[in-house]
């Protein structure tokens, strides 16, 4: 479904990724693990568009992303939810969540998505109506999945979902990232968080210093000598 | 006495309404695009002069030309945006707001010479049939022209703030302000969101220009004195409020007048520019601004 060939990537002058290849099928969820560093948002802004790679090619059902805008490829259908959520605060729950629609093919279907995020999250019907500044951590990260499933992807892509949330709601959230991707939306999960997210992947990768150095099942990951002193000691 | 009072307080707040509309289209701008465009004023004066040879040729309602003029300004907004600042785009905030200070002032005196070369450096002004024409409560005058332009500076302001709450590409607009990265994940193609909000103000600055040419006269060198008005009202009321551009218009309507009835006539430009480097100094967020915007 995607795939991902020996992306380069810079900042400036400084190079954040190095022939970084990946690929994630239909119905999957793959994690993306490693150090805080090595690249892992980046790799999600390669994907989005957010950043152009320097080389490499980046495949989307069979359309080359690497040149595309970021906002159309948002409308082949991959949502993000970036790091920290990056929800709009000054506008409502309800206009957030309009807004995840805003393309046209999530637009026209808007009304059903909404009653299926509703469902997945009560909680942001009860407090439709309220500015986002006003929720909580875990209701903001509610919002910002919720808000990226209001554009029907057929990727979702996270970005540390578990970040800053409390030990209770990082399990809640796995619990709804497995369940959405039960419901046929194929993810492709970011996380520091490697004990818990191995748990629930199809597959992953790990990078360090911006390269792929592992990749496969959660039990050929835990055989890495690194990811065993580093993340699980 | 109190009659003097409140017939001040009410041209203050005629005036303010006007000034309200003038520093629309330059808050806009800047809210969303973070580009400074200090030709707003010769934009206006554009529209100004959009409206005064509608009238002129067609000798129509001056407050019906604005339909043609709120079009001609859209027009010119969309060429100047894609000549000079559609390269801007691109650039990180603070060198935005400079390199757009200076494609400003450029672009200021190419439109000043541009409009001496087509209409000279005469004044020009629009009298309508009904110019004299005020009615009196309680002995307080409310002339026709005034009150119009009130009423028109208020129908914009609220079209423009229903347009960004209700509408799906005013919130696409609100969200591009607020992160646009974020917008961007969301599919808004923030190119196009910064194009919109520029021939909006643009055509805002055009409105604007109809009025002043209503209320007072328009000749060339007139855009630096509206960019300050506008800026002043801009810097009372905060960015991206437009109730806060609103109160920042009133308010200043209302200090030029009192200064008139307390010092004199000559001091009302000067206290508007008093306030203004109050404001930057001891609030620099604007009255109703929040720190980060």
């Amino acid at each position: 479904m995607l795939s991902i060939d020996a992306v380069d990537a810079y900042y400036e002058d400084i190079q954040a990724l190095w022939g970084v290849s990946m690929e994630v099928r239909e119905g999957e969820l793959v994690v993306l693990v490693g150090p805080n560093g090595a690249g892992k948002t980046t790799v999600l802004r390669v994907i989005s568009g957010l950043l152009k790679p320097a080389s490499g090619r980046i495949v989307f059902r069979d359309r080359a992303l690497d040149k595309e805008p970021a906002h159309k490829i948002v409308a082949l259908g991959i949502c993000q939810v970036p790091e920290s959520g990056r929800i709009f605060t000054g506008m409502s729950v309800l206009e957030n969540l309009e807004l995840g629609a805003f393309v046209p093919d999530a637009r026209r279907e808007r009304e059903r998505s909404l009653k299926w995020v509703y469902e997945i999250f009560p909680r942001l019907q009860e407090r439709e109506s309220q500015l986002a500044g006003t929720l909580s951590g875990g209701e903001r990260q509610m919002l910002a999945i919720g808000r990226a499933l209001m554009g029907k992807p057929r990727l979702l892509m996270l970005d540390e979902p578990s970040f800053g949330l409390a030990p209770i709601l990082v399990d809640q959230t796995f619990e709804m990232i497995t369940k959405i991707n039960r419901e046929g939306v194929t993810v492709l999960l970011v996380e520091q968080n490697v004990r818990a997210a191995l748990e629930l992947a199809s597959r992953a990768y790990l990078l360090e210093n911006g390269r792929i150095v592992g990749q496969g099942t959660e039990q050929d990951l835990l055989s890495y000598q690194s990811v065993r002193s580093a993340y699980l000691a | 006495m109190l009659e003097s009072v409140s017939q001040t307080l009410i041209l203050g707040v005629l005036v303010g309404a006007l000034y309200a509309l003038v520093a629309l289209g330059l808050s806009l701008v800047f809210g969303v695009t973070k580009f400074l465009n200090v030709a707003h004023g010769e934009l206006l004066m554009f529209g100004g002069y959009a409206s005064f040879w509608v009238f002129s040729l067609l000798g129509v309602d001056p407050f019906l030309t604005i339909p043609a003029t709120l079009i001609a300004l859209t027009l010119i907004g969309a060429v100047i945006y894609q000549l000079f600042f559609v390269r801007m785009v691109k650039l990180p905030e603070e060198s935005k707001i400079k390199n757009t200070l200076l494609v400003g002032f450029g672009l200021s005196v190419i439109l000043q010479n541009l409009a001496l070369r087509f209409w000279s450096a005469d004044d020009r002004g629009i009298t309508a049939s009904y110019s004299s024409a005020a009615f009196t409560v309680l002995g307080v005058r409310f002339p026709m022209v005034r009150l119009a332009s009130l009423l028109t500076a208020l129908i914009f302001l609220l079209a423009l703030h229903l347009f960004l709450r209700k509408t799906y590409t005013g919130k696409a607009i609100r969200a591009t302000v607020q992160d646009w990265e974020a917008a961007t994940l969301m599919g808004i193609d923030i190119h196009r969101v910064y194009f919109l909000a520029f021939v909006l103000g643009a055509a805002l600055a055009g409105v604007a220009g109809t009025l002043v040419a209503v209320n007072y006269s328009i000749e060339p060198s007139m855009g630096l004195n509206w960019t300050l008005k506008a800026l002043i009202v801009m810097v009372l009321g905060g960015l991206g409020s437009i109730t806060g551009t609103l109160v920042g218009g009133l308010l200043l309507g209302l200090t030029e007048s009192v200064t008139s009835l307390l010092l004199s006539n000559n001091y009302r430009e000067v206290v508007g520019l008093v306030l203004f480097v109050l404001i930057l100094i001891f609030r620099p967020q604007g009255l109703f601004g929040t720190k980060e915007a």
